[in-house]
């Protein structure tokens, strides 16, 4: 088990300058992210968990502290294509069938044409949409469109999965099962996943660490390492230790203020 | 065709109100005519009579489609008084236009897209030079452009070197070529600029975290998000560029193409005629918009856009 740093936030802080007046979205954010963890973001609408992995994926710029990732800037992990980002909508071009959608990257990337069909039936395989490799993102579902997605992210073995509420559009029984899937693959896989959510019960099914946030201004109200298995079977989610963990998460939620007015 | 009972029944009342417009607006003429010969004018007299005028005010249809007739199917292609060889002068100047003002107009949509100093000064100019009147700048071109020498599709030498002979349409054809660009570009740079620009925020953070570059970008994402924008723009510029062909041909000479017959009609009076080559270009510009239509929906039902 290495322990070795992938993404490290010291003293980040973001205010965005809008014409309304300054928002604080992240203040002091101290945090530490080892390679092969599945850490979730928790917290109310508003309270910076977006911002900040924006911020790690080099899309946003903080006003102060750093953040490094794989020991460099965050920009210059972009730049090398560090990580791959699924959005909370699945964003597939119509005009390209899935193997179109995912052979994206690696085309931009310039893998080799030869390499490109083995990645993508790769991953392909890694999501269960084996058979669906020729049709048309309409022609699936969105629970399948977004399985595509986190495909696409996957297709050029980038070490650090970014994954903003990428099941929040669909209904509890198609999450419930792509949890259990996206665990299965980050146990093949062992990558760094960093996943924001807005469930409680998720956040504490997936995650080997839980970062709770609060809002106004964001900062982070608590980080719980979890002691659940890395085997879990989902009726897990029934036991007395994932209650014991999700009433902690509750408790840095109201700490945080995000149950008030 | 579940079109077909309301076109019907739109078409049959048009016609009930040609037929008895024709009536009222001939009538004036008629009952001249009566009044000088000190003759009385009975209604069916008068009906029949002023929907077979030579000179009518407002020709009956049977008397355009007989005109149509006579000027397409009964002479001879090559014949100065058929509407066939009028119309393909017409036709080739669009369509060269077309491709010019299409061409212009995504290179400078582009251009607009990915070049700040471009976005800022193109538009007021494109803006400004479609309100300066076209009939006005049409002999100006033409002028010009035969100064330079600039006035044929292949030169005579060209021509009878590559073909034996100089087809009459390839004469004088890049003036009306380039006046037709002049009304159908504008279109194209508008919509095209909306479309470039039409992917939102996340399919863009999506490629900046593949790191894409902007050539990237464009070919990728912003050029097949555009095509929906583009086919309605191609519509708008087709028919500005047949608009800029005829009139363009009022101003070049020899006077050929369907606006030259219906400034000849107007000459000799001959309405008619007037009528006819104007049905002539009203169904050259359905056909050719309803052309696009068709790559229209055919390109973007494969590229599923279009559901």
């Amino acid at each position: 088990m290495t322990t070795e740093t992938v993404i490290k936030a010291e003293n980040l802080d973001l205010t965005f300058h809008t014409n309304d007046g300054d928002v604080h979205a992240l203040k002091d954010i101290n945090l530490d992210i080892q390679k092969g963890d599945f850490v979730s973001f928790i917290g109310p609408s508003g309270c910076g968990k977006t911002t900040f992995l924006r911020t790690i994926a080099s899309l946003e710029t903080p006003t102060a502290g750093s953040v490094c990732v794989n020991g460099m800037s965050a920009e210059e992990a972009r730049k090398k294509r560090a990580y791959g980002y699924v959005f909370q909508a699945a964003g597939l071009y119509p005009w390209r069938t899935i193997r179109g959608n995912i052979r994206l990257p690696l085309e931009i990337m310039g893998f080799p044409k030869k390499d490109q069909e083995d990645h993508i039936s790769k991953v392909l395989d890694l999501v269960d949409l084996r058979g669906f490799g020729k049709k048309y993102p309409w022609q699936l579902s969105g629970g399948m469109q977004q399985r595509a997605s986190i495909a696409r992210a996957l297709a050029f073995d980038a070490e650090i999965l970014l994954m903003d509420e990428p099941f929040g559009a669909l209904d509890e029984i198609v999450r419930d099962h792509l949890n259990e899937q996206l665990l299965q693959l980050w146990d093949r896989t062992n990558k760094t996943i960093c996943f924001v959510t807005h469930s409680i019960p998720e956040a504490v099914y997936l995650s080997t660490k839980i970062v709770v946030m609060s809002p106004r201004p964001g900062r982070i109200s608590d980080v719980i390492e979890s002691t659940l298995p890395r085997e879990r079977p989902l009726d897990i989610r029934d036991t007395q230790e994932f209650l014991d963990i999700a009433h902690r998460v509750r408790e840095g939620l109201r700490a945080g203020h995000a149950y008030d007015e | 065709m579940r079109n077909f009972f309301p076109v019907i029944t739109v078409v049959a009342a048009i016609m009930v109100i040609w037929y008895a417009a024709s009536v009222w607006m001939n009538s004036k003429w008629v009952y001249d005519q009566a009044a000088r010969a000190g003759e009385e004018v009975s209604f069916s007299e008068l009906v029949k009579d002023t929907w077979s005028q030579d000179r009518p005010v407002l020709p009956a249809p049977h008397q355009i489609v007989a005109e149509l007739y006579k000027s397409t199917v009964q002479k001879k292609i090559t014949s100065k008084r058929s509407l066939v060889y009028h119309g393909w002068i017409t036709l080739s100047a669009t369509l060269l236009g077309f491709i010019f003002g299409t061409g212009m107009g995504i290179l400078l949509a582009i251009g607009i897209v990915h070049n700040r100093a471009m976005d800022m000064s193109v538009m007021p100019w494109a803006i400004a030079s479609q309100t300066v009147p076209i009939i006005a700048i049409a002999p100006m071109i033409v002028v010009v452009m035969s100064t330079i020498g600039a006035t044929d599709f292949l030169g005579k030498d060209a021509a009878t070197a590559l073909l034996g002979y100089q087809p009459a349409f390839m004469q004088g054809l890049l003036p009306k070529a380039v006046i037709a660009a002049y009304l159908s570009f504008f279109p194209v740079v508008v919509g095209m600029v909306k479309g470039l620009r039409s992917p939102d925020n996340m399919q863009l953070d999506l490629l900046k975290t593949y790191n894409a570059s902007k050539s990237r970008t464009f070919w990728s994402l912003r050029l097949p998000s555009s095509t929906p924008y583009l086919f309605t723009s191609l519509k708008i510029g087709m028919a500005g560029a047949l608009v800029g062909a005829i009139v363009s041909e009022l101003s070049s000479s020899p006077l050929r193409g369907l606006g030259a017959r219906m400034l000849t009609g107007s000459y000799y009076g001959q309405t008619i005629q007037i009528w006819a080559a104007l049905f002539a270009a009203a169904s050259l510009a359905a056909t050719l918009v309803a052309l696009i239509s068709m790559i229209e929906r055919i390109s973007l039902k494969r590229m599923g856009m279009n559901r």
